[in-house]
This record gives C-alpha cells, structure tokens and sequence, in this order.
C-alpha cells in the first residue's frame, strides 16, 4: 500500500511555530537551546530508523548489484555493471519488464475504469451507499495472502466455484494455475477486485467535490445525463484521476503478496518486484542480481514519484 | 477527510451515465421513476456489494465443509453442518495459535512504538524550533515514497548479521520507522489554533506538558485514523516477516498461511485453507466494520486537496 502526499504540503503560509519568534532575544539564545535538544529527544528516533531502514537501503542495494554474491556466501567478486548486462541481454529483461508493463497497465486501468464506474453507483440518490461504500473498500484493508487462497480455491480447475459455473455451460474450466498466460490473467483478476474500492472511493470523493453551480448550469442547458458526465464531470475530475493514476501504479509495481500465494513459482507473472525475490529468496540465491533489478525497480518508481511532483504544482489551477 | 463523508451528495451530479431524461420527475412514485431508481441506483450497488462479498462469504461457508463435500463435481451451496474440523486440523497441521500470538504481539507493539513515534517526530516537526526542520520534512516525505520491497535484501543482510532472524524483535524493527504516521499528524497539527498553545506557554507548560496535556487529547481522531492504518498494515505485512522468518515459532499468521498451504497442497486440503484465511481476514474485517471511518479516511488521506 503506497500512501502519497497531500497535493499542497508546502503552500500552507502562517507557521505556527513562526509566533515564538516575537520573544525577546535574550531569552531566545537559551530557549533555542533548550529547544535544540527537545527536538532531538522527539525525533531522532523516528528519523535514525528512517535512515537505516529506508535510505541506507537504497545505496546498499546499488553496492549489491555491482557484485557477484550468493546470498549467504562470505565472500563477493565485484563484477562492475555486469549484473545489469546480464539482465538486459538475457531473456530474462523482455519477459520480466514485459510482464511487469502489462500486471501494471492492465490492474491500473481495471481499478480506474471499475472504479469509477463503482463510484457513479456510490453517488446515487438512494439508501444503503454508505454501507455500500464500506463493502467496496473491505477487500483492500484485508490480507493479500488470505484474499489470494479464497479467489485460489475459487478458480481452481477441479473443484471451483468457476469450474462449476462453466461445467452448467458446458465448458471445462482454462487450466488457470499451470498456464502461465491465464495465470496472470487469473492473478490481475483479483488484483483488481482487491484494488478498486480503493480507487471507487477516491473517485467518489471527487465527485462529491464537483462545484454544484456548473452541474445545475449544464443541467438547465438541457444536457443529459451522459453528456454531462463527459463533457463536465470527467475533466473536472482529471485531478483525481492523475493521483490514482500515479498511486495505482506505484501499487501495482510492488504487488507481491498475491502473486506469492497465488503462484508461488512465478511462472507467467513474475514482475520486477517478484523477480527480484526470487533470485535473492528463491533457488539461486543471487544477492547481486537481485539487487541490480531491485535498483531498476526502483529507478522506475522514482521516475513516476518525479512525475508525481511535477503535476503537485500544476494540480492548483484545477481548484 | 470531511471531502470523504458519505453523506450529502452532490444533488446535482449525474447519478449514472446513460440516458436519463427529465421527464416524469415531478411524480416521485410514477412507476417509471420507480424502475430507474432500481435499475440507475440500486442494482448497480447490489452488484458491486454481492462482488465483494461473495468470495469472502465462500470462504467462511467452505471453512465448515467436509473434504468430501468440497472434493465433488456436485456443488454444494451450503456446508452440511457447522462443524469446526478443519479450524481443529489447521490448528493442529502447523502452529496456528502460535503463529495469531506472534501476529498480535508484532502488530501491537509494532502500532503502539509507530504511533508514539510518529507523534513525536510530528509534534516537533510543527512546534519545536530547529535548524533544517523543513529539510528534515521534506526526507521524510521522500521516504514515504520508497517502498519497503525494494529495500527487504539489505534489510536481510543487516537483521540476520545481528541475530534477528526468527525473532519477533527481527521482524518489528526495520518497519518501525513511520514516514506515514509523521506525515499525517504533521499535517493535522498545523491546523491546531496557536491561542491554546500560546496560553499553555504562559502557564510555563513545557513541550512535554503541552504534547501530552493539549496537543495529543484534542488530537484523539487522527491519531485513531494513523493507529488503525498502521494496526491493519502491520497485521497484513507479508514479504518481510515471510523472509526474516523460517521456523514456525516465530511465524506471524499470513506466513504460517503459506506454511499451511504447503502442507494442504491437495484439493481435500481446501477446507482447512478456507478456514486458515478466516482466521486470518476476519479480526481485520471486524475492526473495519466497527472503525471504517477513520481507516478508510486514512488510506485515502491527500487524494483530495487538503
């Protein structure tokens, strides 16, 4: 679960901590002072574990993958960018990054379209859509691993609930787990049905924001219901859409937990993320591999955390 | 968070797309109105919840199901009686009640230290004077944009280096820095009007007395908002404890899931799996039910400007 900030975290003007300026200076030296180590019993906890967990992480992982390493070895030869040739001359780079585009376009667009499509329902004039809204959202809060044995069980191709479904249309059940194309199929699926209360409650967010003079406006002007929702609600809405934009897919590059449950050998959906598991996790134990496609992972995300930050400027005209 | 209410919807928004004339309106019964209520407002949200609760309504009803039940090309909706065999037999195939201690102990202190944590860092982020204070923000928002994942093998290399492999301490640590908690309740502590701290001041209340006394009791929802995030994800994580851990005392319960299903790997197993992921998925689902407000207020936090 990738959490995003607020668009306008720097644009708030009055400091409040700005109001203890206006004391004298004399007993400003001492207080500063005073204050100097408060701030520092408060927060360099917090911001020592950040700094260990979080940032040294991410230049251990460029050092990583410049060795060659098995995982658990004492020793490690430095091998240079070798690991990243290896990767992007092997077959493992178009099947792995392909696998990745598609996981992520795919679930991105899945949870938006549904979404918003769930959110139009939310906004309805009727009873019940608080609880409904409640209901949408569940599966996101609940555990990858548990969510991913139940829709598991379900699809299974002897004795699934899908399976039976089709048996009553004549069908035979699509060999879900051993294909690896329907396995992603099967994996995206339920991505997506985990994701897009998510965003269904976002969108409805938005929606309730709309200004009601524009809607009342287009409404006497004898636009439809339709008509409206495209030509008014769906640009005004373009904000909300950027931001789960940007977080649905910052979410779908670190799906790993169904994809672990669901099919644990990776056949068919092994993204960046998963593959970078699996090299350091799985068999092989390549330390310095893996760290090479987890610096390339990351060298994806931070391109869209950028891209991110741009539109925070932009997004101010909108409101 | 008052963008995310669910109640006053804008009247005027479109309801649903799709051709919805005007006319008949003013007869609030007709007979036409009626049928696109239903058909524009109700079975759209009937779908939608029937979607999400199917599954979940599956699993608990296959938890109670005998293998031969389940092992049938003859399905049966309902469990032929209530009976709690495959609870007993997950509990007894690996450590189940082991594994749910670990997963409270892990979350409970896990939330308790983040939440105290991210209190502190927010509060002197906003009131305590000090050189760099924006800078120091301003990492840990980018900290918050690192994920975990990508960060888990050299987190390994230094957790097992110094003993933490199989040990509940191993797995809280690294997670126990919170970018998310600080962030939050930075943003919810500078709305807080001066006036109230300003005359705590001039009681000769110190920043102690002030976090404690003021900031954090008139603070009580978003604080509750940052606690349940941090309870729900904490109990959900999955990839670190799956790589820090490897023996079963110290498995926290969505990697004993795994364990079990390893174990249950034939299609008898299904109800004893079904009834391992109850276990899992229902404390969360309560405590969903019960504070959804404040949990999906929280995950949702800065997709609408403020």
């Amino acid at each position: 679960m990738t959490r995003q900030l607020s668009p306008r975290p720097f644009t708030r003007p009055a400091d409040p901590g700005a109001g203890t300026a206006k004391i004298p200076r004399r007993r400003w030296t001492a207080r500063s002072r005073r204050d100097f180590f408060v701030f520092l019993a408060m927060a360099l906890p917090n911001l020592v574990l950040i700094a260990v967990f979080t940032y040294r992480p991410l230049l251990s992982n460029m050092y990583y993958s410049t060795l060659d390493w098995t995982l658990g070895s004492p020793t490690a030869t430095v091998v240079g960018l070798d690991n990243y040739v290896t990767f992007f001359s092997s077959s493992d780079a178009p099947k792995v990054l392909g696998t990745t585009a598609v996981f992520t376009l795919v679930t991105v667009g899945g949870s938006m379209v549904l979404g918003l499509l769930v959110a139009l329902a939310l906004n309805a004039k009727v009873r019940g859509t608080t609880f409904a809204r409640s209901a949408v959202f569940a599966p996101y809060v609940l555990s990858g691993v548990g969510v991913g044995l139940v829709w598991l069980f379900i699809f299974d191709p002897g004795y699934g609930v899908l399976a039976w479904l089709l048996r009553g249309l004549g069908q035979q059940s699509p060999q879900w787990i051993n294909d690896p194309q329907l396995s992603l199929v099967m994996v995206i699926l339920v991505y997506v049905w985990k994701n897009l209360g998510y965003c269904a409650v976002v969108y409805l967010a938005g929606l309730q924001s709309l200004p009601k003079e524009v809607m009342e406006a287009a409404s006497l002007d004898g636009a439809n219901g339709f008509r409206r929702f495209m030509a008014i609600s769906l640009p005004l809405l373009s904000p909300t859409t950027f931001f789960l934009l940007i977080t649905t897919m910052l979410s779908s590059l670190q799906a790993f937990d169904l994809i672990r449950i669901m099919t644990p050998l990776g056949t068919g959906t092994s993204t960046l993320i998963y593959e970078a598991y699996l090299q350091a996790f799985g068999a092989y134990n390549r330390a310095g591999y893996s760290a090479a496609i987890s610096v390339v992972l990351f060298a994806i995300l931070l391109v869209i955390t950028v891209l991110q930050l741009r539109f925070v400027e932009r997004k101010v005209h909108y409101s | 968070m008052t963008s995310l209410s669910p109640v006053d919807p804008d009247p005027a928004a479109p309801a649903v797309p799709g051709p919805a004339p005007d006319l008949g309106r003013d007869r609030p019964l007709s007979r036409r109105n009626l049928i696109q209520t239903i058909v524009g407002g109700y079975l759209p949200l009937l779908i939608a919840t029937l979607v999400v609760f199917l599954p979940l309504l599956w699993m608990v009803l296959s938890s109670f199901k005998q293998s031969g039940e389940i092992v049938t090309t003859d399905l049966k909706i309902l469990p032929e009686s209530l009976n709690l065999d495959n609870y007993r037999t997950a509990m007894t195939t690996v450590p189940f009640a082991q594994f749910f201690l670990n997963s409270t102990i892990v979350t409970l202190a896990g939330a308790t230290i983040k939440v105290i944590l991210a209190i502190l860092t927010a509060y002197a982020l906003v009131f305590v004077r000090f050189p760099f204070r924006n800078f120091i923000f301003v990492l840990i928002l980018v900290a918050l944009m690192v994920p975990p994942q990508v960060s888990i093998l050299p987190n390994f290399i230094l957790i097992a280096g110094i003993g933490g492999k199989n040990t509940l301490w191993g797995i809280i640590l690294p997670g126990l820095g919170t970018a998310f908690g600080t962030f939050l309740l930075r943003q919810h502590f500078r709305t807080l009007p001066n006036s109230i701290l300003e005359s705590a001041e001039m009681d000769g209340a110190g920043h102690w007395r002030r976090l404690w006394q003021i900031v954090v009791p008139v603070s009580v929802p978003s604080i509750a908002t940052v606690a349940l995030v941090t309870i729900v994800t904490e109990w959900n994580d999955y990839i670190w404890p799956l790589i820090i851990t490897d023996r079963p005392e110290t498995m926290t319960l969505p990697v004993g899931l795994t364990l079990l299903q390893n174990s249950e790997s034939n299609a008898a197993g299904w109800g004893v799996l079904m009834a391992g992921a109850v276990l899992v998925i229902v404390p969360i689902l309560i405590i969903f039910a019960a504070l959804q407000r404040y949990i999906v207020a929280g995950l949702t936090q800065g997709s609408v400007t403020g």
